[in-house]
């Protein structure tokens, strides 16, 4: 069981969100998140103020899913995610020792496999 | 008649001018408006691209208007276009234009304020994708080419003004031009990249509201100004820019509440629009009864295009055709119906016996339309080979905000480092390019 962590450019989460349903994996939590990777930075300018963007608008998306799953779940992300261009983004895959489903109480797989209503 | 134009001509009405000083204010404020409106109906990152197109508009539609546009509209009596004897305000003075009693000063800068909100409204076919630069120089052309000719025909003495046909406040060059041009604009700069894969939603719909709100404020300008004077025209076509609209946001509620049970807040936005719009072309020709029922009427054929157009590849983003373009040509239609001599002073409509009133608007919704399609498409198709129409797709992504303004409508400010001239980085750097 691992907790895949996709941080990706704002303008592709709707991409990536599509390619995990495509890829059939459910419960994604995203976040909006702002972060400094190894990306060129812009320069905007207010009023005559100039100033430099360090840090970009990211989303990141945070999946936990059982081991077999770990796979499609990054190629998922890739897909939807990559441009080719520095600021893509990165994935991290963590273990996770425990997952819990509130309304059941199922532990680990059970409370990661989505249930069928 | 002609004995009577020749009499008041010789004065001004201190009383009709003084409206017209307000009246023209009011339009102008509309395509701020306007931008509120658009801004609201687009994606965050897009926000200040869609209002700086309208501000864009006021920037260059007042400098071509000043230069030729005002004189080939307004100057002669030439069957398509009119003449150049008023280039760069040549002979604009205070002595009264002919016909009015307001000095033409206030009637070119009047007409002015109408230009701007044309070209203004023609950038809601194109907005997230066309570069700013591009439609910059569009709207200088499309001005002059298209908004001026137009004017020209049923305003400024041209053919269908010599026919008869009955235009009030624009029905033909701000309506049908602003509609169809529209159309021809989306299809030649083409869909944003998005456009049929994910669902691109309005971001605030409080800008929306408030800019319809603002927008049919400033219309009791637009209308109620284009009798030129404070007399019965005007005050008939103010009072029917109250009764149009409130008919056609009780219609478009009901409409929304069949189709969806639910009253929507973007449709009423909308719904004002639609109103306003239907009763443009009619404002002093149709008496109050006709205008309620008119406005009632400009919701049907405006709402089935709104529900039916995003299923087309069109990407008329933010249906610019079906608020102004459709509702505009059914007003023009209206008035060939329901026109009242009694009302207007001026001329019947089939019901009212003439037939032949009917005919001359039949003509307009015919020849403005046509116009206004094929000379926007052929200028854009003309426009592209000489320059990029739109921002690369990387661009798009990013957002026009910050690829075309360097600038963010929502920019939080954390993580923005200062830049001063001493820390030693370039400075000189164009806006938003990537250092």
């Amino acid at each position: 069981m691992k907790l895949v962590i996709g941080i990706v450019r704002p303008e592709k989460a709707n991409d990536v969100l599509e390619a995990l349903y495509h890829a059939d994996i459910r419960g994604v939590s995203m976040s909006r998140v702002q972060g400094h990777g190894g990306e060129l930075e812009r320069v905007e300018t207010y009023r005559g103020t100039t100033v430099q963007m360090g840090l970009a608008e990211k989303v990141r998306f945070e999946i936990a899913v059982s081991d077999e799953f770990v796979r499609p779940t990054i190629d998922a992300l890739r897909q939807g995610a990559r441009t080719g261009e520095v600021g893509d983004g990165k994935i991290f895959v963590v273990p996770l020792d425990q997952a819990v489903r509130i309304r059941t109480g199922d532990t680990n797989i059970g409370a990661v496999t989505p249930v069928d209503k | 008649m002609h004995l009577s134009i020749l009499a008041t001509a010789a004065r001004i009405d201190t009383g009709d001018t003084a409206w017209m000083l307000v009246a023209t204010a009011l339009v102008l404020m509309m395509t701020p408006a306007l931008g509120l409106f658009y801004a609201g109906l687009v994606r965050s990152k897009n926000t200040l691209n869609t209002f700086m197109m309208c501000l864009g508009a006021i920037a260059v539609a007042t400098v071509t208007w000043a230069a030729v546009g005002y004189s080939l509209a307004f100057d002669g009596n030439g069957s398509f276009v009119g003449g150049l004897s008023h280039a760069f305000l040549h002979g604009v003075g205070f002595a009264p234009r002919p016909g009015t009693a307001i000095p033409q000063l206030v009637f070119m800068a009047f007409q002015a304020t109408f230009c701007i909100i044309t070209v203004a409204l023609v950038s809601g076919a194109v907005v997230e994708r066309m570069r700013f630069g591009a439609f910059l120089v569009f709207a200088a052309l499309w001005s002059v080419l298209v908004y001026a000719v137009l004017a020209h025909w049923v305003f400024g003495g041209g053919w269908l003004h010599a026919r008869g046909t009955l235009d009030f406040a624009g029905g033909v060059p701000v309506e049908i031009g602003s509609g169809f041009s529209a159309l021809a604009a989306a299809i030649i700069v083409g869909a944003r990249k998005d456009y049929g894969r994910q669902a691109l939603l309005p971001h605030n719909g409080m800008f929306v509201l408030l800019g319809a709100g603002l927008l049919w404020f400033g219309w009791f300008g637009f209308n109620g100004g284009s009798g030129l004077s404070t007399g019965n025209p005007s005050v008939l076509a103010f009072t029917n820019t109250l009764l149009t609209p409130a008919c056609t946001l009780v219609a478009w509620f009901a409409l929304d509440l069949i189709r969806g049970r639910k009253a929507t807040a973007i449709g009423a936005a909308t719904a004002i629009v639609v109103g306003c719009v239907a009763i443009t072309p009619a404002g002093g020709f149709i008496s109050p009864g006709w205008a309620m029922a008119l406005g009632a009427l400009a919701a049907l054929p405006s709402y089935a295009i709104i529900v039916w157009r995003p299923r087309t590849p069109v990407d008329e983003t933010l249906d610019v055709l079906a608020a102004h373009g459709m509702a505009g040509l059914l007003g023009i239609i209206f008035v060939g119906f329901f026109a009242e001599l009694a009302w207007n002073g001026v001329s019947n409509g089939l019901l009212y016996g003439n037939a032949a009133q009917l005919g001359d608007q039949a003509l307009a919704a015919l020849a403005g339309p046509a116009y206004a399609f094929t000379a926007t498409a052929l200028l854009l198709r003309l426009m592209a080979l000489v320059m990029p129409l739109r921002a690369n797709e990387r661009e798009e992504a990013i957002g026009m905000d910050v690829a075309q303004h360097g600038e963010e409508a929502y920019a939080t400010g954390e993580g923005a480092i200062l830049i001063t001239p001493e820390s030693g980085l370039e400075v000189e750097l164009p806006v938003a390019s990537p250092i």
